[in-house]
């Protein structure tokens, strides 16, 4: 009998084409998600090197990162620089034959959102992004993975990347979460617990009931979250809840197939017995709302706390990170999270872009105001995302209440299209990353789950949503 | 890519933990098409103020670092996107070799596919050339890292050892082209192909 393996384990054997004595392996890639940003350099190296593509049927590419939010979109984009990147990648997809969905189109958004949306994110696969956020589709039980753009002009030349083998950590939950805690909410209690190098080198499974009661929805903005704790990858195992998820998909196997894909994907669990690196282990019951106070993920506490204090801590290291934080963003030790002022709101990102964010924020704003000295800013994480909440009325309830209702891209997560903050602007935010000026050259990034927002929203300051 | 054997140079202190690739290359300068050109834009934040003039108090603004190619940094390094921008502006920059306590993934596979050699060393060994480079690199100045000999060899004529992996030194040794090395395995990927066809149709629908 073979000795039990873990889910990363069976998806790495399956994917290894050539594996040399010391372990440097050639691991074959089902999918490539391509944007603007990170391919030009990319494509260029193929035509310089008198390259093709080795296969143009499992790519596929779309604007997201620099593209304007507002309506008028499609008619001009001012910054040169984003117009030249954005009709680079039509024409890259063009010249080498990559199936590319426009602007224009109601399918384009988040790379990361519609790679599910279309079916194209199934459990099994290797996914590879030059977006860091790729570890999203890890939600399927797909091995998803983030990459640089040397590595992306090499799948693109060849379909595989030359890799070796990560360890394998499992983050395991006991019990379930209490009432009004989400998915955000969780990792951002993983992240406060591995810390933001605690998953350097590992791949992440994650294990414990809470997680196969959280929708996909929220198992995607688990794994999301995961490079934020050092990991290139999270991994959850497949089950009805995801089949059922990914059946009816434009890209899903059809007919037969889907029987022969289910099976298969059946078998996509760690083994009885199967050996993890390391572990950490923790109690879902004791997860209440989080939210960032400083300049790395790791920078979070329960919305109840108060801002930490440089010399609460020992490491030298670790008690000037929490200084210069502090000064950043502009916080004095020991105040209450819930009297930190904001000035905007984003609700949007690969992290929670979807319908079922959309959903928990309007439930919150539902005929209430936002904060009149809040800007609220809400970004469909794609076309069919913000189609789907139209339907739903969601939209009016954002705008009544006094949000920007826009179009989707990545927007404010990252501030490469004109959606940024000002310098010293405090921004309640959806979105992964609260690092200095991520948002914009100065601003002040506060990461919360979406009924956070909406709650921060209405009271403008940082505000536990249960109370609200 | 350049090979990499044995680089003479100084060494710029950076002390600083979990810097990120975002501040290493922001934003604004991930909207070219080229990888040339972004060593201007290294750190944009810690180097410029407001106005875009130098902030006289960053390292790389002072002497003898504005020449640096060797970079002293702290832990989890590069964490963060996966941009490859901030390794090709750390390059554009002059640096060669970042040596720290630990590297983000991505970062660090970044940094060899463009001939930059990350060099991992316990926190005590990266405080002690820290102290060596904040002190202005005396005695001449220059650090010398050798490959080869996997040695660091500060101004004082202090060696520091370290390990590397075998096959990403070979490659920077020897200035290899990875994808140039995998399509020399294309009948191996066609083998895979056809098999993985074969037991799971669907991906090939």
């Amino acid at each position: 009998m073979a000795a039990p393996r873990t889910l990363y384990d069976k998806l790495w054997d399956s994917h290894v084409v050539h594996s040399d004595a010391v372990g440097n392996c050639l691991v074959y890639i089902d999918l490539h998600l391509t944007h603007e940003v990170t391919t030009p350099q990319a494509f260029e190296g193929l035509r310089m090197a008198g390259r093709k593509m080795h296969r143009t049927d499992k790519t596929i590419a779309v604007p997201d990162h620099n593209v304007p939010t507002t309506s008028d979109r499609l008619e001009k984009i001012k910054d040169p620089e984003s117009r030249l990147q954005l009709e680079t990648l039509e024409i890259n997809a063009r010249d080498f034959g990559v199936p590319y969905i426009p602007m224009s189109d109601i399918r384009q958004g988040i790379v990361h959102i519609i790679g599910p949306e279309q079916g194209l994110t199934q459990p099994g696969k290797t996914i590879v992004c030059g977006d860091s956020h790729t570890a999203t589709h890890g939600a399927f039980g797909a091995l998803a993975f983030g990459i640089g753009t040397s590595d992306v002009e090499h799948v693109l030349a060849t379909q595989t990347l030359q890799m070796q083998k990560s360890k394998n950590l499992r983050v395991l939950l006991d019990g379930a979460l209490p009432t009004g805690v989400t998915g955000k909410d969780l990792i951002l209690a993983i992240i406060g617990k591995l810390g933001t190098a605690g998953g350097t080198g590992h791949v992440v499974e994650y294990v414990g009931q809470v997680f196969r009661d959280l929708s996909m929805e929220a198992r995607m903005t688990v794994c999301n979250m995961t490079i934020e704790a050092g990991a290139r990858a999270g991994l959850m195992a497949p089950d009805e809840k995801t089949f059922a998820y990914v059946m009816g998909k434009p890209h899903a196997p059809k007919g037969a197939q889907w029987e022969q894909a289910v099976a298969y994907w059946k078998t996509l669990k760690s083994d009885e017995g199967a050996k993890f690196d390391t572990e950490i282990r923790m109690n879902a019951a004791d997860i209440v709302p989080h939210v960032t106070w400083g300049t790395s993920p790791e920078d979070v506490l329960p919305i109840s706390a108060n801002v930490p204090d440089p010399n609460d801590f020992t490491d030298a290291n670790k008690k000037a990170a929490v200084q210069r934080a502090l000064d950043y963003m502009g916080l004095m030790a020991g105040m209450p999270l819930e009297k930190v002022r904001v000035d905007k709101v984003f609700v949007g990102s690969c992290t929670n872009g979807r319908i079922e964010d959309l959903r928990a924020a309007a439930a919150v704003l539902k005929g209430k105001k936002v904060a009149g000295h809040v800007g609220m800013l809400v970004v469909p994480g794609s076309g069919l995302v913000k189609h789907q909440a139209e339907e739903e009325g969601l939209d009016q309830i954002f705008v009544a209440a006094g949000a920007e209702w826009r179009e989707p891209g990545c927007s404010m997560c990252l501030g490469m299209n004109p959606d940024i903050l000002q310098p010293g602007e405090r921004c309640a935010s959806t979105s992964n990353r609260n690092f200095e000026g991520r948002q914009g050259r100065g601003g002040r990034t506060h990461l919360l789950s979406p009924g956070m927002a909406a709650a921060a929203a209405i009271t403008g300051y940082l505000t536990d949503v249960r109370k609200v | 890519m350049e090979k990499f054997t044995v680089l003479k140079g100084v060494a710029a202190p950076l002390p600083l933990v979990n810097v990120d690739t975002d501040a290493i290359m922001p934003k604004q300068f991930l909207k070219t098409i080229k990888r040339t050109g972004l060593g201007s834009a290294v750190m944009f934040d810690m180097r410029y103020d407001d106005s875009g003039a130098e902030k006289p108090d960053f390292v790389l603004n002072q002497q003898p670092y504005r020449n640096a190619k060797i970079l002293i940094a702290g832990a989890n390094f590069g964490c963060g996107s996966s941009r490859e921008h901030a390794p090709w502006g750390l390059l554009d920059f002059g640096f060669r070799c970042i040596v720290a306590p630990s590297f983000a993934d991505i970062f660090y596979n970044n940094c060899f596919k463009n001939g930059i050699l990350c060099i991992t060393l316990p926190q005590a060994d990266v405080d002690q050339l820290t102290a060596k480079a904040q002190g202005g690199n005396t005695k001449g100045g220059e650090f010398v890292v050798d490959l080869a000999a996997k040695t660091i060899i500060a101004p004082d004529g202090v060696v520091t050892k370290f390990d590397i992996d075998d096959t990403r030194r070979h490659n920077l040794l020897n200035g290899l082209d990875d994808i140039g090395l995998t399509l020399q395995q294309l009948d191996k990927i066609k083998t895979f192909e056809a098999k993985q066809k074969a037991e799971q149709p669907w991906l090939y629908a």
